[in-house]
């Protein structure tokens, strides 16, 4: 893989820059709440900032190799580096999660959820944001290791303390679940570390050498990624955390929850597992695609059982990426791209659809479907907003959400050599009943909640969207509605990469 | 040589201070105890670095002393810490770690 | 757009410009609908301006392409092959393939831009006037640009991507249009009901893409430089005798599953009626020419693939021939039960887009297609005078038996439009509908289909005798209900007429010139005149002629431009694989016109208006309560002018013949089984899956799976407890456990050791 070091400074800025802000937090005044959002603005927008300066100066001509590469010694002991770059792979996803936390930055300046305390819930967030960026750009498996891990404490700490009711079983459960991943996930990195001579810890040799592991073997040490990445997709039958999670999380952490921390799992496939064992993942692809399609149809009918808004949301993400996780598993450069677009259209919708939650719920106290209703006469901009994503979340062509779903299903039917063509193709025309349940559901949820007449709330407190709620939403939409117009704006980059991801596989 | 005796005297401060931290209650002799058990491992040190002609007992030995030294700062810090907050020392009515 | 100097205004005309930029149709009211939703509500008109502005901007482009295909189908001369007007642009990429937005301008796509173009700009200026003072007037505005940006998108698409857009669109909009006034839970289960059951068609569009760009995708990237998703690709592709029959087959159903579900072909109608919900304009435009037709038109475009993958014009019937034949019948018996006048409309749309892909079906595309053009104006025309009785005459009523009749009075125009419509729709010569419907029946018959002619012909007797019932019940007799000047409730406030009066100009004027081309548009293709009246044959079919490509053209516009032909009578396209060339387009016969067959026809038409008008006048003027005794000689009296005798036979063999046979338990048996038995399937299964979602969420997510969680969980704990009170918290013991360990360690230690 080609390696253009120019710039290297700039992914290490953009990664730590939180860190900075975190500092300067922890030195303001807990009184000041004032200074307090000011810090964490500033550094959200600063870290933006550098993530734009790296989006001009990254080379698109060359997509597909790393760039801004920095090589240093880091635990010689262990032959670990600090190894970090980007790709068009990573490239959106990086971004996507700068921005993602700016603008739940802007969203909390308005909304700190209760018990309050926003230095701690700022500093949390700024954290987050550093472990979700540095797993983008790891490409060692230790540091990748580090930074995947560093997310889980403060989304703990996020849902614990400031999520809803039933809050400490569910953080509890998110962490646990995810931390059984990890533990396996690591046991395989280690495995793969020493079947290759235990040279370099780096994921571009390992995708060099680990071709050379014996299958028997590569099969056990994908078993072990599997899960690890598997539980953070999540992936039927592991995702029972999720809706938990979603659901008790504040609007904040459901928002990264859903928008970036979903795709780590799904980014570890197609960084780490794929390349670096390509035998072993022609063996398990069927697998997956199969555990994709059953999440897909499993998910729809979650949602179908709910009376609760986010939860309904929530579900509606393991349905999604089980399309995601379709598009992996034919191991082609069709599906994979149409996984990679579909983490970022994800991303932005749903993560679009639980700021809406978030809203609702401040407004009128509940998120019980039944008691909703007539948001269109009551908060008619809030309802179209509603409505524009149910559309782009069931994948209306047009918006983001279709470019991740229909070519996941189009290379469904034609998956990777080595596989077998009826099985995918049966997964195929399941995965397109799905949007069928997606619509279902979606709609249902809709004509129940915006459409009719307004179920006697004490009017005074529902307004439409705020300032804050516009700024925070509108470049979302915006690109939801851009990505869904101009597909290319990411195919362009994701696809040289997954193409050089994919060599294993001729293509 | 008197190895075997100072191994003996080794051996009765040791019992000693075993002794100590079971029995005692009070958090100050326990301290001293443990101090009793170092001390102990230090003869048992110098008299077989004495006989082996080696240094590398000599050097433990001090070293434990350091340690020892420390540990004793810190501990009674600890319980001059707890007596302020509860007006005692008794060791039985420290029990808020029990699982 | 700057301005031009006049050479510039000229030059357009000359080099094709309109044909060029006809892309330029769906994203004029594309944006039109960006502008009504950003700034519409503070328009002086509220949006309602930028609406009709961009679509009839349309229009003119639609118009310009249409005059301007004319002419290059006029340059080409009678036999050589029309190359379509194709620009595409790079849109998206994958797997190191480009593929391309663009559009594809031939013969049909200019005929159906332009009647969705026209339809669409009449409907907005009914609009104004209809749904003036609306709660959400920008909004239906803006929904209804959007709508026909959707149609023409899809007309234009080059590729299957951009038709699935444009169709997927229209999906969204009719899903806001039928949900209009959303308050009423009826009307919004209605809209959901359209979008759920138009959908689950759609996923036959999705696996059929897909099947379809797999299997040709190679074959037309080398042989064409066009992906699988091109449609001329396709097209050639199909022809070519390389696609294996099974999958081309495959494709075609999973195609057709999605046609069925768009155009309301049975058993997926059941939608179609209920979308009456929506505010009339709306039913006009999604009945006609846009949404509906959208299956039909599927069919039409990928008419190679169809062709071949359903082998037309083969021994056999067919897929598409079967379900269309079931399609008309079942949908002209239920007209006759309903007593809401969009329905009746609504069911006769159903038949009649069973009619067109009847023809599809039955090798005659050009009769389908010119069907498409005279049906969107007649219908566009019957639902605008519905909605203008409505409008001023029932009260915002439809329901023909409670709050109509007599209205021919009050309402010259709309009576002269409806009956005008009316009898273009039965076929009567010389409307319109006459030379688009008698030669689809006529070229099915001359396809060897004999019993599918029949059916066609039966189906023509069904509509003539419906439509003359509705057209009974609204505009003769008495006035009843609302037209009588009862005031049922308080929903005339709007309006200061008592009474049932004519609509305004913006209401009556679209009407009228929708009526003078129900009158017309038949002699755009008038067959009974002789060859020289084809003009749609002329313009729109494809000529199924063997062409061989050469690439050229500037980049990023891909011209095929043909080089050689061979003859055109005694092409083999379609029958046989083309050799040194590709064929776009299948060899089809065309019926010789006859007028003893049309006469036949026409003469069966005849007897249903005669035989329905005798029995609603009787039946329905003798159950008006001011007339009991004296029913029979005054129900003669009324009707008037045609048949005086038998009358007491007539009533007699209705009650208990005709009514009771056909009208009674057959109509409503099928009105049963739509409601009861496929809607019952529908909500059956929505009930089941709710059922299962709910056994799999509580049963399998709740307590297996995530029981199974929580159990590790329980064992971690318990092992927790078991040995939690070795933590006893206190310094001593903590101590002996230590030295006790330590001990034993130390044993341990010697005993090895010794």
């Amino acid at each position: 893989m080609q390696m253009i070091r120019d710039n290297n400074w700039v992914l290490s800025v953009g990664t730590f820059l939180p860190m900075l802000g975190v500092i300067a937090l922890l030195v303001t005044p807990k009184a000041n709440e004032a200074a307090i959002k000011m810090v964490a603005l500033l550094t959200s927008v600063a870290t933006v900032i550098i993530g734009i300066f790296t989006l001009v100066n990254f080379d698109f001509d060359q997509a597909g190799a790393m760039q801004f590469v920095a090589q240093t010694d880091w635990i010689p002991v262990i032959k670990s580096t600090y190894f970090i770059g980007v790709d068009g792979i990573s490239l959106p996803l990086y971004l996507l999660s700068m921005v993602v936390t700016l603008l739940v930055v802007i969203y909390s300046l308005d909304h700190i959820p209760s018990p309050g305390n926003p230095k701690a819930f700022f500093i949390l967030m700024l954290i987050l944001q550093t472990g979700m960026a540095g797993t983008f750009i790891a490409q060692d498996l230790i540091l990748f290791f580090v930074f995947f891990e560093l997310v889980l404490l403060p989304m703990y700490f996020m849902i614990g303390v400031w999520g809803g009711e039933q809050r400490q079983y569910a953080s509890l459960k998110f962490f646990l679940y995810t931390m059984f991943g990890s533990a396996l996930m690591l046991v395989a990195f280690l495995a793969i570390f020493f079947k290759t001579g235990a040279e370099s810890f780096a994921i571009p040799y390992l995708v060099e050498n680990g071709g050379g592991i014996a299958k028997n073997v590569q099969v056990w040490i994908f078993a072990g990624m599997f899960i690890g990445f598997a539980v953070k997709v999540p992936m039927f039958p592991f995702h029972t955390w999720l809706p938990d999670a979603h659901t008790q999380a504040p609007t904040q952490g459901s928002v990264i929850l859903a928008a970036i921390l979903l795709k780590l799992g799904t980014y570890g496939f197609v960084r780490i597992a794929i390349p670096t064992l390509p035998d072993a993942a022609i063996e398990w692809a069927p697998w997956i695609g199969g555990l994709a399609v059953v999440g897909i149809i499993y998910g729809a009918f979650g949602c179908l059982a709910q009376t609760d808004m986010k939860r309904l949301i929530a579900f509606s993400s393991v349905a999604h990426m089980g399309f995601v996780m379709l598009g992996i598993s034919t191991l082609t450069s069709f599906g994979v791209n149409a996984a990679v677009f579909g983490m970022v259209a994800h991303g932005l919708i749903t993560g679009m659809l639980f700021f809406i939650a978030g809203s609702v719920k401040e407004r009128y106290h509940t998120l019980e479907i039944a008691k909703l209703g007539g948001m269109l006469t009551q908060v008619p901009r809030l309802g179209w907003i509603l409505g524009l994503c149910s559309m782009a979340s069931l994948g209306l062509p047009g918006l983001a959400g279709f470019w991740g779903e229909f070519p996941a299903i189009l290379s469904a039917y034609n998956p990777a050599d080595g596989l077998n063509v009826s099985v995918y193709r049966t997964y195929m025309v399941i995965a397109a009943l799905g949007t069928v349940f997606a619509a279902a559901y979606l709609l249902w949820l809709y004509q129940r909640t915006a459409f009719g007449t307004p179920k006697g709330h004490d009017h005074h407190d529902v307004h439409d969207v705020t300032t804050y709620e516009w700024v925070a939403w509108l470049p979302l939409l915006v690109a939801i509605v851009a990505f869904g117009v101009v597909p290319n704006l990411l195919f362009g980059v994701i696809d040289p990469a997954v193409q050089e991801t994919l060599r294993a596989f001729g293509g | 040589m008197l190895t075997s005796q100072f191994l003996l005297l080794g051996a009765i401060l040791f019992c000693i201070g075993v002794y100590g931290v079971i029995a005692r209650k009070n958090a100050v002799l326990v301290l001293m105890s443990i101090e009793l058990i170092l001390n102990s491992v230090n003869i048992n040190l110098l008299a077989f670095a004495l006989r082996n002609g080696s240094a590398d007992g000599h050097t433990f030995a001090l070293y434990i002393i350091a340690v020892a030294a420390a540990e004793v700062g810190v501990g009674l810090a600890m319980v001059l810490l707890i007596y302020r907050n509860r007006r005692s020392i008794g060791l039985d009515e420290l029990s808020e770690m029990r699982g | 757009m700057t301005l031009l100097a006049a050479s510039e205004i000229l030059s357009p005309l000359r080099d094709g410009w309109f044909l060029q930029n006809a892309w330029l149709a769906p994203l004029i009211p594309t944006i039109g609908f960006v502008l009504i939703i950003l700034f519409g509500k503070r328009l002086p008109k509220k949006g309602s301006e930028v609406g009709v502005l961009s679509i009839f901007a349309s229009l003119v482009l639609a118009s310009g392409a249409a005059w301007q295909w004319i002419q290059r189908v006029g340059d080409a001369g009678e036999e050589r092959f029309v190359s379509p007007v194709i620009r595409t642009w790079t849109w998206w990429q994958s797997g190191g393939m480009e593929f391309t937005i663009g559009q594809h301008v031939d013969g049909l796509t200019v005929v159906v831009l332009f009647v969705v173009a026209f339809i669409s700009t009449l409907v907005q200026v009914y609009s104004l006037e209809y749904l003036r003072g609306d709660r959400r007037y920008t909004h239906f505005f803006a929904a209804l640009t959007l709508f026909s940006a959707g149609m023409l998108a899809m007309v234009i698409a080059e590729d299957m991507i951009l038709f699935l857009l444009g169709w997927e669109i229209m999906g969204l909009c009719s899903f806001m249009l039928i949900g209009h006034w959303w308050e009423d839970g009826a009307n919004s289960r209605a809209a959901l009901k359209a979008f759920f059951t138009v959908r689950t068609g759609d996923v036959g569009l999705l696996v059929g893409i897909s099947v379809l760009f797999f299997a040709a995708n190679e074959w037309t990237t080398s042989n064409l430089g066009l992906s699988g998703f091109s449609i001329r690709g396709l097209s050639a592709w199909a022809l070519s005798g390389e696609p294996n029959s099974t999958v081309i087959l495959v494709a075609a159903v999973a195609l057709f599953i999605a046609a069925i579900g768009k155009s309301g072909q049975f058993p997926l109608h059941t939608w179609l009626p209920d979308a009456m919900a929506g505010p009339t304009p709306v039913s006009s435009l999604l009945h006609s020419s846009t949404m509906v037709v959208a299956g039909v038109f599927l069919v039409a475009r990928l008419y190679p693939v169809f062709f071949t993958g359903l082998d037309i014009l083969g021994p056999s019937s067919n897929l598409i021939m079967i379900v269309a034949a079931i399609t008309i019948v079942i949908a002209a018996a239920l007209a006759f039960v309903q007593t809401d006048i969009k329905r009746v409309l609504a069911y006769s749309t159903v038949s009649q887009l069973g009619y067109m892909m009847l023809g599809l079906g039955a090798g005659a595309w050009l009769p389908a297609v010119f069907h498409i053009f005279t049906h969107a104006f007649f219908k566009a025309c019957l639902f605008l005078s519905a909605g203008s009785i409505s409008h001023s005459a029932s009260h915002h009523s439809f329901d023909m038996k409670k709050d109509m009749g007599g209205l021919r009075k009050h309402m010259p125009i709309t009576f002269a439009a409806w009956t005008v419509s009316t009898l273009a729709l039965c076929g009567v010569f010389p409307f319109s509908g006459f030379f688009s419907k008698d030669e689809i029946i006529d070229n099915v018959g001359g396809n060897g289909y004999t019993f599918f002619m029949v059916v066609g012909l039966g189906g023509a007797f069904l509509t003539a005798a419906y439509m003359t019932r509705a057209t009974y019940l609204t505009f003769f007799g008495e006035p009843r209900g609302a037209a009588a000047g009862e005031h049922g409730d308080d929903h005339g406030s709007h309006d200061s007429h008592a009474g049932p009066h004519e609509s305004g100009i913006l209401i009556t004027a679209p009407i009228a010139i929708l009526a003078v081309l129900a009158i017309f548009s038949g002699l755009f293709n008038a067959t009974p005149f002789g060859e020289s009246w084809e003009y749609m044959k002329k313009w729109t079919e494809p000529r199924a002629v063997v062409v061989v490509e050469s690439h050229s053209g500037g980049p990023g516009e891909a011209f095929l431009v043909p080089t050689a032909e061979s003859g055109y009578g005694d092409s083999p396209c379609g029958t046989e694989t083309p050799k040194s060339g590709v064929c776009y387009a299948p060899q089809l016969n065309h019926a010789k016109f006859k007028w003893s067959k049309a006469l036949l026809s026409l003469a069966i038409v005849f007897v249903g208006i005669a035989i329905s008008w005798l029995l609603s006048a009787a039946l329905y003027g003798r159950r008006d309560p001011r007339l009991v005794g004296l029913t029979q000689r005054n129900a003669v009296a009324r009707a008037g002018y045609r048949l005086l005798t038998n009358k007491y036979y007539l009533d007699h063999l209705y009650e208990r013949g005709v009514v009771s046979t056909i009208a009674g338990p057959f109509a409503r048996g099928a009105y049963w089984f739509n409601q009861r038995v496929l809607d019952g399937v529908l909500h059956g299964v929505a009930r089941v899956s709710r059922t299962v979602a709910n056994v799999v969420y509580r049963d399998i997510d709740q307590r297996l799976v995530d029981g199974a969680v929580n159990a590790s969980a329980d064992a971690t704990k318990a092992v927790g407890t078991s040995v939690q009170p070795i933590q006893s918290g206190r310094v001593g013991h903590y101590g002996a456990l230590l030295f006790a360990t330590a001990a034993v360690a130390a044993l341990v230690f010697v005993i090895l050791n010794t």
